[in-house]
């Protein structure tokens, strides 16, 4: 594996006058995250001020869907938290059937949440096996992905692709599930089952990790909440923040499953929520996989939408937190405006309270539990 | 066919006939120097292909296995590609030190060679302080270390370097205590006279708790020693400090890889000399029978398997483990493996003066 | 007290490394669990679902005809202009002139493979092929007419 070269602001030691040292992180990251920014002041090994620097990834997308219609402008948004691509094309499609007053067919709302979940369940895992390499162990990325090549050979067979899936419309879902789609999704959950008491093994018990993560980047629930985290992020420090509890959508009010709350406040709970939220979402998944109702996948809708004048939001959970989508209509085929609350750039913006004081390694720690998808945050 | 004590009195005699003395000894010494960077480079090569393909079965995928059967020629194409790089010197970087560093590391990875037994009766220089020699001669890598770190004008290096530095010198405490706990036993510094102690058994046996727990301490510090995961801050990858090597390319980036790996090798040999009887074979009590199979097997044999089996545990803590933190690492040093190495070294003398052991 | 909490933890963290040392050497040992698809060699056992959205054409059948109007219902759908549709006017036998398709201009370096031109279309007359090995050297081939030359529509398609 060789190292990315990191850019220097000067070719000699740049110090900010009072014998700190002033270096960068990235834009080209050695870690997985995207391309972040950070300009990091440190004291020897202690790091006095952390300042992101974003927009290297800026794709005016939010600019873009202005020129695109209702149908259109679904497919960019896969591609701002790719992570999670199949939740944020159902936030979308949910703020658009809220300004038509559409009614979705029950079998559509079972099959969005289906993918919902799966998507969860990936992310989740290529959470963990990033989080894993950037502290140095290798060998758990790999078994991240045996899972994760798992989830996106159904996506494959079913929506047609492996990251990018645009397989939500406004009115339900594209196409209907694929016959093999049950059966495949059973047999992942076993897999599943029979995996992740690895991942207890090789991560989660290992004292190495716990000692690496344990209060490091301790966000209390005050800061949780003035500061806009949402996610995961939030709910290790126990502010209660999870959408589908709170502003159910679909048929998410008539499931069982639990809301993960910690109250450690560190980065360590942060990653038991989101180990025990995999678990969550396979119970879910669990739920509705032998009760899909039959029916229509896709309601009626006209050719052209047009959506009436006014404002719309709709609001997700997605991997990392909760995504609005607020639509601006003047009454035409296209938007006037279409804002994105993403999820990451208010769980970026509590980097730098959080870890004055501490270590580069420290730094590493927490920059991973809090999940960072940097296309999510420059859009 | 394996005794070389054979070969070598052999060589000797000739040399004897066609020479004289000195002239005797010098080409001895020359003969002796090619052959360790003969097996110098021929440990680079194999070591490189075993950490690929043991990191690539650990992480369910199959390593390299275009170049040649399976693979196995997949370091000789990268010792090619290393050649023909452009090697940079850095604007403004201390031309000498530069220069020098990867030769001192590979110079002491050489010395350090001299005293160990490869096999019966095959030893290049038996002194009687051979521990000692060694424990020395290997502190002074730390030098090559800093120096690449210095003079690479660069900040990560200079990090990273002044990291490895405190870590290196912190673990050779406790690896030299660990050994103490052998030498205790012995009652001898010299290797020979230890391995030949270990005619009835080794010491990782016969020692039993005490020759264990400095086995264990023994086998961390020698991984901290070598900049080893997961103990390598001074080149982590996914860390923002890219360590004391950034700036080399080419011949003498190959300099230090190789110097690494032919660390790791030694201090697995001195690990298998004192605790599980180098080049003796493994006997159990009076099966007289199974030790007569025993020693059929080379003892070159014996001594290169047991190697080989140490470093595949090192291979193995570092696709396993994630890094330590640097205070947690000076943590673990100081607190743990010092007081423990110590009270174990006094439970050995104690098991030796009362001869408790077997 | 200090020593027992000092050896308790000792021992948890070496049970610990212990056991994911464990799970390493099962997967060391067990090469059936290697999951590696060895990609260009298996080119001919390779089999992509029937719904992988590679690249966009239009099926003929064996008298070399399509199913495409003209209707330029792909071309509205699409988000990013990468389909144009070209048409011409045939003289049908009773002399009245009738919209038909003359060339449809495919963009792939364009395509983001999104479905719309696929559902949007009335007549089923374009679906996407299970190709994914898109690189080329010269640009040019990147821009594909989809209806191949002499080629009219079926009977029966409206």
């Amino acid at each position: 594996m060789y190292r990315q070269t990191e850019i220097i602001k000067d070719d000699s030691l740049t110090t900010d006058g009072r014998g700190d040292l002033v270096i960068n992180v990235g834009p080209q990251h050695p870690a997985t995250h995207g391309v972040l920014h950070l300009v990091i002041t440190l004291n020897g090994e202690t790091i006095k001020k952390v300042e992101p620097h974003l927009g290297y990834i800026h794709r005016s997308i939010e600019k873009m869907c202005e020129s695109l219609t209702y149908r259109q402008f679904i497919y960019v948004t896969s591609r701002m938290d790719y992570l999670s691509a199949h939740i944020n094309n159902h936030a979308c499609a949910l703020c658009v059937e809220k300004g038509l007053q559409l009614e979705i067919p029950p079998r559509a709302q079972v099959i969005r949440v289906l993918m919902d979940e799966l998507t969860r369940i990936a992310s989740h895992e290529l959470w963990w096996g990033a989080m894993a390499m950037d502290l140095g162990a290798f060998t758990p990325f790999f078994h991240a992905f045996r899972e994760r090549e798992t989830i996106n050979d159904i996506m494959e067979e079913t929506c047609g692709a492996r990251l990018t899936m645009n397989y939500i419309v406004p009115g339900g879902v594209m196409y209907d599930i694929h016959p093999n789609f049950q059966k495949r999704v059973k047999d992942f959950i076993q897999l599943y089952k029979r995996k992740i008491h690895e991942y207890d093994e090789l991560v989660t018990g290992n004292i190495i990790f716990q000692n690496r993560m344990k209060n490091v980047g301790v966000i209390s629930a005050e800061d949780a909440i003035s500061w806009g985290c949402t996610g995961p992020v939030a709910r290790g420090s126990g502010v209660s923040s999870d959408i589908r509890k709170l502003y159910p959508y679909e048929v998410y009010n008539k499931l069982d499953f639990d809301e993960v709350l910690e109250t450690g406040c560190d980065s360590f709970a942060r990653y038991l929520i989101r180990i025990r939220e995999m678990n969550e979402s396979i119970k879910i998944i669990e739920q509705l996989i032998d009760n899909i109702p039959g029916g229509d996948f896709q309601a009626k809708t006209k050719n052209v939408l047009k959506l009436p004048k006014g404002e719309f939001y709709s609001r997700v959970e997605t991997a990392r937190g909760e995504l609005g989508v607020y639509i601006v209509s003047e009454g035409g085929t296209t938007p006037y405006r279409i804002k994105f609350r993403s999820p990451g750039f208010s769980n970026l913006s509590i980097l730098d309270h959080i870890i004055r004081g501490g270590k580069i390694g420290d730094l590493v720690a927490a920059m991973g539990t809090l999940d960072l998808v940097i296309p999510d945050i420059d859009r | 066919m394996w005794n070389f004590n054979h070969i070598a009195s052999e060589i000797h005699e000739w040399l004897n006939s066609i020479f004289n003395p000195t002239w005797t000894l010098i080409i001895e010494m020359v003969i002796a120097g090619v052959a360790v960077i003969g097996l110098f480079a021929a440990l680079g090569l194999v070591l490189v292909i075993m950490e690929r393909k043991v990191s690539a079965w650990m992480q369910i995928r199959l390593g390299p296995n275009r170049v040649g059967p399976k693979g196995m020629l997949q370091s000789l194409a990268d010792t090619l590609k290393l050649i023909v790089k452009e090697g940079l010197t850095p604007d403004g970087a201390d031309k000498l030190l530069f220069n020098l560093a990867p030769f001192i590391a590979m110079i002491v990875a050489m010395l350090l060679m001299a005293p160990i037994a490869f096999a019966r009766d095959f030893q290049m220089w038996d002194l009687n302080i051979g521990v000692l020699y060694i424990s020395a001669i290997s502190s002074m890598s730390v030098i090559g270390i800093l120096m690449a770190g210095w003079a690479s004008n660069n900040k990560y290096s200079l990090l990273g370097a002044m990291r490895s530095g405190a870590q290196i010198v912190s673990y050779e405490l406790s690896a030299g205590l660990s050994v103490l706990a052998i030498v205790v036993l012995t009652g001898s510094l010299s290797l020979s006279d230890i391995i030949q102690s270990q005619a009835n058994g080794w010491w990782i046996f016969k020692g039993h708790i005490p020759a264990i727990i400095a086995f264990v301490t023994f086998i961390i510090a020698v991984t901290a020693e070598t900049n080893r995961a997961p103990f390598d801050l001074a080149e982590a990858e996914s860390e923002l400090t890219a360590g004391f090597h950034t700036e080399y390319s080419g011949m003498k980036f190959a300099l230090f890889f190789l110097a690494e790996y032919v660390n790791v090798f030694i201090v697995c040999a001195i690990g298998a000399t004192l605790f599980l009887g180098g080049w003796m074979p493994f006997h159990i009590g009076n099966w007289q029978s199974f030790n007569h199979v025993m020693d059929y097997i080379p003892s070159s044999i014996w001594f290169f398997g047991k190697t080989f089996f140490l470093i595949f545990v090192i291979m193995w803590f570092r696709w396993t483990f994630p890094r330590l933190r640097i205070d947690q690492l000076l943590n673990l040093e100081w607190k743990y493996l010092l007081p423990i190495s110590m009270i174990n070294l006094l439970l050995v003398t104690l098991i030796a003066i009362l001869g408790w052991h077997f | 007290m200090f020593i027992v909490k000092y050896i308790k933890d000792v021992f948890g963290a070496v049970k610990s490394l212990a056991i994911g040392m464990k799970r390493t050497m099962y997967y060391f040992t067990h090469h059936k669990e290697i999951i590696t698809q060895q990609y260009p060699d298996n080119r001919k056992t390779l089999i992509l679902p029937e719904r992988f959205k590679g690249e966009v054409v239009m099926p003929h059948n064996e008298n070399n005809e399509h199913r495409c109007t003209g209707c330029t219902a792909c071309e509205l759908a699409c988000p990013n202009g990468t389909i144009k549709v070209i048409t011409k006017f045939d003289i049908m036998p009773d002399g009245k002139k009738k919209k038909a398709i003359d060339k449809l201009v495919y963009h792939l370096e364009l395509c983001t493979m999104c479905n719309l031109c696929i559902i949007a279309c009335p007549s089923d007359a374009i679906k996407m092929a299970q190709t994914f090995e898109h690189s080329v050297y010269d640009r040019n081939q990147l821009t594909k007419i989809l209806n191949k030359p002499g080629s009219k529509i079926m009977e029966g398609v409206e």
